[in-house]
């Protein structure tokens, strides 16, 4: 059944309350179950070897002593994990880089695994397997891999989108190019122009719970994956693509998930657990350490960027320009398009190009991490926004409503805007008290906005009313971060029933129909979709069976506020009938009620958001400390405000951690220095304030409660907010992230040295 | 094989486990004793999602050898739930919403609740501090501060009364 | 691996002495689980001395100093209010060390005899003369604590020889000390420089000090020339000035993921000198 899915501007009963979550009081008792809480009998444990060099020939690989030590049941090199025929493009990459295929690209590359009977002889096999490496020249800048002395990681890969094409392979994987108008007649009609480069270090998404999985193929080649994911359909088809087996014999169940943003959407060691399981036939357990998790999965790009932007006297925005390099780690990806994409997109620029490179460096494969590639651009962007200003003396808050993306405008990526929040935000953040609010010596306070897209895609969900009239509802979108509270209300809601009479389950692979992951910022938005119509659909057949009930025509019943009623005075003498009426009478009445849902969510609706933030530098060592932090965000419509707040604070947090210390450092031997949480330097609960929230909720008309993604966009303002905030407070203007002590201290001693003639380079 | 046995007390009950003696307490909670609340983010005491106490001091179980166990006693996120209520603290985080994925919250109660038995009135800045071995990514801890003030309050209420 | 737990010293120091392959002190095994776990050490023997009672406590001594045992946890050592008055500084220099959890666990002699040039209880250590009581195969000895370190890693204790406590000397009337380190986090991080003074005054001028610097050499290193630098003065900006100098001039640190040589070189001296100015007010002293 088709449903319309635009915006009914309903007044709700149940959206909007902040009800507690279904799994709240397993996860209070250690009850629920992760990645690394699942069982089976004779299980083995499952352990990786990595390579230590940034990228080397692997000449040769002696299994054989691991093989005879007395507890070992399986050894898998690249050998055991053949490309399965037609096998190309991504999933190619993902099996290289889940185990090395004649060469380790990078610090940390899998190279052979092993699967023994406890963790102690699974480690004593690791040391028993021995690797002929032949060391090659690595590259682990982006700004280095593009140089045309560079050393090539992959011999195959040739420049797309240029043209002519390229006669000879090197490292940048992709050029691309989005834009309006012609940006040097933009350029000569600006007052000002502000010219400047920028580099970001990559960061971890930084989930507390390492990758794992409990893997269990039979001999007859079906099998599970018990596992923590964003999207166990998309594991599972991934999986079996890469292993060669029949999708449907692969059953994949999501454990709770312990954090992911982005980096569970990728399949990491999950295909090796599968291939030692397969080798010894036994259930295999693979649980990735802490120091595994930084080396071999998921980190951002590392960037550096050329931003060029020009204004009238005026405060009008006239011409923007910026070309951004993306390191995609060591194989390439679409981050440095995505960057290109959000990178303007708050904006309403005549004359605009931005230009992204994908390349490659012998760093691990690049991962999302929430909002993929925008917290970097809009670090370049919103930083130069306020230099802007500052040249042509308007306030910045005042500059970025003048110059804001609003609805029937184009965008520089393609679409026209609908009603969007950019402008609605950074009114809040003007008329905000925190923007008055004194501030103190050596304490500045910046603001900077961000864009993230938000996804909808394939979705499907069941509702099943049981015999007493409870409600389950079965999606197949992973809770990451309270959505099964918030679908429980959608149903709530959209049945007219208690939000308590719902329970939410998550299906495993064989539940279900397929459901793309929880990423985009698309669970609550498309799986919430998918829930109301499905909904519709079970309101369909309550009204079959309460006109069965009445032998009236199905025509006469209507369903409201809960209860089938008959309409028309002919039926007058006809009481209402509950959902649980009917259901108790459905055995009867044509047997289970259920409704069903697939759809491709369209409509996903785009986010804005505006950040405060407030900062203090000790100028003699370079220290900071985040004071006050301010939130401002369109959700569409806050179904639970306690979750959408959170998903704001969290990504606020984020954000903060990668402003000021979070970064992968390498060595020059190319190996990651510090992959441990003690030395990457997440923020700890005393780093940080409290983190305002100011939710507005500008309906989107692609979603019938007007719901817009929330979970991304949080983590895009706060790069540029703090890079502003401390230019503000110290009066040095940073271009490099993280904006570490020692970076901060060395840009304000050349300043001091400049004798605080103009901001400097750091 | 070698091995040690281990007589414990964990969440008062009397219990024994047999482990090689480099193992570490987190692993033989989960593994050999099946307390599966006591998480591993790290290994290396930088998370803090595997605290318990240990003779009533606040410890991450990853930096102790199971062997040390001997004789001492343990209490774990699974006995925080007494009579079958749910601590207030637990009531706090699912009323306050301080857990997102949830992954580090056995690790937070049992640290915020090892605050609260010393000091039952702490101010933001002492509950900052005594929750700054626990690693949050999702919540940016401010819910996670409002939960235990509220707790915290709730508690000296209930005691006051 | 065998783990064993004597309840004396001079049994612990049996089995580290009779242990022919790799053997280890277990004291809070927060430095030592860590590095088990990362596979950089797999010990044959690893000796708990959490059962030994001479090491299970803080006790005043009759000279009027302190003997701190060396199985003695990181919060027993922050609650001791006797010790918190007469050594605010090394007290805060343990306090310091990582979160609740790992004080739960962290000893003072495991700060020292890890030997890292950051660890961040042995300048403040330094600076109050500090020594450790050693017990071996061949008897008893003291040791000042700056000879504990003879690099990153290493020690100069014997095979067999293993520290039973620390011993703090009496605090001389109108005296103070202090420790700051500097970390990117306000907790759960490693000083990327660490600065202890301690000073004693008589009639508001500087008559003796110590000044210890952390994480900007091989091992923390006593700075001689700025202790002088401030004796004889009232902490004045000129003495200051010369001590920031003395300190910065006696870095030689590396730049590594934790900081820089140009970093930890300016911000020794800044740390120095407020630690000075806390412990000259500690000492009575008014600027």
């Amino acid at each position: 059944m088709k449903h319309d899915n635009s915006y009914t501007g309903q007044d709700f009963k149940v959206i909007g309350t902040r009800v507690k979550r279904p799994d709240g009081i397993d996860k209070v008792t250690g009850r629920a179950r992760y990645g690394a809480d699942a069982s089976l009998p004779g299980q083995l444990v499952g352990r990786v070897l990595r390579s230590p060099h940034a990228h080397a020939r692997i000449k040769a690989i002696d299994i054989s002593k691991a093989e005879a030590l007395p507890g070992v049941k399986a050894v898998v090199t690249a050998d055991d994990m053949p490309v399965p025929e037609g096998l190309s493009g991504d999933l190619k990459h993902t099996l290289e880089n889940s185990m090395a295929r004649g060469r380790a690209l990078y610090d940390g590359h899998a190279v052979a695994a092993v699967a023994a009977i406890d963790a102690k002889t699974a480690r004593k096999a690791l040391q028993l397997i021995e690797v002929d490496y032949e060391p090659l020249p690595h590259v682990t800048d982006v700004d280095a891999a593009m140089q045309p002395d560079a050393p090539v990681i992959h011999d195959w890969l040739y420049t797309s989108g240029v043209d002519p094409k390229p006669e000879k392979p090197s490292n940048v994987a992709q050029r691309t190019e989005f834009g309006l108008g012609d940006i040097d007649a933009g350029f000569a009609e600006a007052d000002v122009v502000i010219e400047r480069s920028y580099k970001t270090e990559a960061t971890h998404q930084g989930y507390i719970e390492p990758h794992a999985c409990l893997a269990n193929i039979r001999p007859d080649g079906s099998g599970e994956l018990w596992v923590t994911t964003q999207g166990p359909f998309v594991y599972r088809n991934v999986c079996a693509q890469l292993l060669g087996m029949d999708i449907a014999k692969l059953k994949v169940t999501s454990s709770e998930i312990g954090g992911g943003f982005g980096g569970k959407t990728h399949v990491w060691a999950e295909p090796v657990a599968l291939a030692l399981s397969r080798k010894a036939n036994r259930p295999v357990k693979l649980v990735m350490t802490r120091e595994e998790v930084f080396r071999a999965s998921g980190p951002t790009s590392s960037t550096s960027m050329d931003i060029k932007l020009g204004a009238t006297r005026d405060g009008k925005l006239v011409a923007a320009r910026a070309e951004m390099r993306y390191g995609n780690g060591a194989f390439p990806g679409i981050w440095g398009m995505l960057s290109c994409m959000t990178s303007f997109a708050c904006y309403e620029i005549a004359n605009c190009k931005a230009i992204g490179y994908d390349v490659v460096q012998n760093r691990p494969k690049v991962a999302a991490y929430r909002a993929p590639s925008a917290p970097m651009a809009a670090f370049g962007v919103e930083s130069a926004m306020d230099e802007l200003a500052a040249a042509i003396g308007m306030d910045p808050v005042e500059f970025r409503l003048k110059n804001a993306s609003k609805e029937g405008g184009q965008s520089h990526y393609g679409p026209v805007w609908g009603p969007i929040g950019i402008r609605a935000t950074l009114e809040a953040v003007r008329d905000h008290p925190h923007m008055k609010a004194p501030l103190g010596p050596n304490q500045g306070r910046g603001m900077a906005c961000g864009f993230w897209f938000n996804i909808g895609g394939q979705t499907c969900s069941d509702l099943n009313v049981g015999i007493d009239g409870t409600v389950t509802l079965t999606v197949g979108t992973v809770d990451v971060g309270g959505s099964r509270a918030s679908l429980g209300l959608i149903a709530a809601e959209e049945l007219g029933i208690p939000y308590e009479q719902v329970q939410v389950n998550i299906a495993d692979t064989g539940s279900l129909g397929h459901n793309d992951m929880t990423e985009g910022s698309r669970g609550t938005f498309s799986s919430g979709m998918a829930a109301i119509f499905a909904a519709r659909n079970t309101i369909e057949v309550l009204r079959e069976r309460a006109a069965k009930m009445w032998g009236i025509p199905v025509e006469d019943v209507i369903w409201e506020a809960g209860q089938a009623k008959a309409k028309g005075s002919e039926h007058s003498n006809l009481p209402p009938l509950s959902l649980k009426d009917i259901a108790a009478k459905s055995p009867k009445t044509g047997g289970p009620i259920a409704g069903h849902n697939e759809v491709v969510a369209d409509g996903a609706g785009v986010s804005f958001a505006s950040h405060i933030c407030d900062i203090e530098v000790d100028p003699e060592t370079g220290a900071t400390k985040v004071l006050r932090y301010t939130v401002v965000q369109d959700a569409g419509k806050a179904i639970h405000p306690d979750y959408v707040e959170g998903q704001f604070q969290g990504g606020a947090a984020q954000g903060i951690g990668w402003a000021l210390n979070e970064e992968y450092i390498y060595g020059e031997d190319g190996r990651l220095q510090n992959p441990g949480f003690l030395d990457y330097r997440m923020p700890v609960c005393s780093d940080l304030p409290f983190i305002d929230t100011k939710i507005l909720e500008i309906p989107n008309p692609g979603h019938p409660y007007g719901v817009r993604g929330v979970g991304e966009t949080s983590i895009v303002p706060p790069l540029a907010a703090i890079g502003n905030a401390l230019s503000n407070a110290v009066g040095v203007r940073m271009h490099h992230v993280p904006m570490s002590p020692p970076r901060i201290l060395k840009a304000l001693r050349e300043d001091r040295r400049a004798n605080r003639g103009p901001a400097k380079v750091a | 094989m070698s091995g040690v046995l281990v007589t414990t007390t964990i969440n008062g009950d009397a219990v024994q486990f047999a482990c090689p003696e480099e193992e570490t307490l987190l692993d033989a909670l989960r593994d050999r004793v099946g307390l599966l609340g006591v998480k591993e983010g790290c290994g290396t005491g930088d998370c803090g999602a595997c605290s318990i106490t240990l003779d009533g001091r606040l410890v991450c179980s990853c930096l102790v050898l199971a062997a040390e166990a001997e004789g001492r006693e343990i209490g774990t996120v699974e006995g925080l739930v007494e009579g079958g209520k749910l601590h207030p603290l637990q009531e706090s985080f699912i009323s306050h919403a301080a857990l997102q994925c949830g992954i580090c919250t056995p690790g937070f109660l049992v640290a915020a609740k090892s605050l609260l038995d010393r000091n039952p009135d702490p101010t933001e800045t002492e509950i900052r501090y005594a929750l700054a071995g626990n690693l949050c990514r999702c919540t940016g801890y401010d819910k996670i501060v409002r939960a235990v003030q509220n707790a915290a309050k709730e508690m000296r209420t209930a005691k006051s009364a | 691996m065998r783990y064993e737990a004597p309840t004396t010293s001079s049994e612990a120091a049996a089995l580290l002495a009779a242990e022919t392959g790799e053997a280890f002190v277990l004291a809070g095994g927060t430095d030592l689980l860590v590095r088990m776990k990362n596979l950089m050490v797999e010990p044959e023997l690893v000796v708990d001395v959490k059962r030994i009672d001479a090491m299970r406590s803080i006790e005043a001594t009759t000279d009027g100093g302190f003997r701190i045992g060396a199985a003695v946890p990181g919060i027993e050592v922050g609650e001791h209010e006797a010790l918190g008055r007469a050594w605010p500084g090394v007290v805060e220099a343990v306090q310091l060390i990582g979160s609740d959890q790992i004080q739960g666990r962290c000893t003072i002699a495991g700060n020292v005899c890890n030997a890292s040039p950051a660890a961040d209880t042995t300048p403040a250590l330094i600076a109050a003369d500090a020594q450790v009581e050693i017990v071996g195969p061949k008897g008893r000895r003291t040791l000042p604590v700056a000879s504990v370190a003879t690099g990153p890693g290493k020690t100069s204790l014997a095979k067999g020889e293993l520290v039973e406590a620390i011993l703090l000397p009496p605090r001389p009337a109108h005296s103070g000390d202090a420790y700051l380190r500097f970390t990117p986090r306000t907790e759960m991080d490693i000083a990327v420089v660490g600065a202890a003074v301690s000073l004693t005054l008589k009639d508001g001028v500087i008559t003796a000090a110590r000044v210890a610097l952390g994480a900007i050499a091989p091992t923390a290193i006593e700075v001689e020339a700025a202790a002088a630098a401030i004796i004889g003065s009232k902490l004045d900006d000129g003495a200051i000035a010369a001590l920031v100098a003395a300190c910065s001039a006696a870095c030689k640190p590396i730049d590594d993921k934790r900081g820089t040589i140009e970093y930890r070189t300016e911000v020794a001296g800044v740390l120095a000198k407020r630690a000075a100015m806390i412990a000259f007010e500690r000492a009575g002293g008014s600027r």
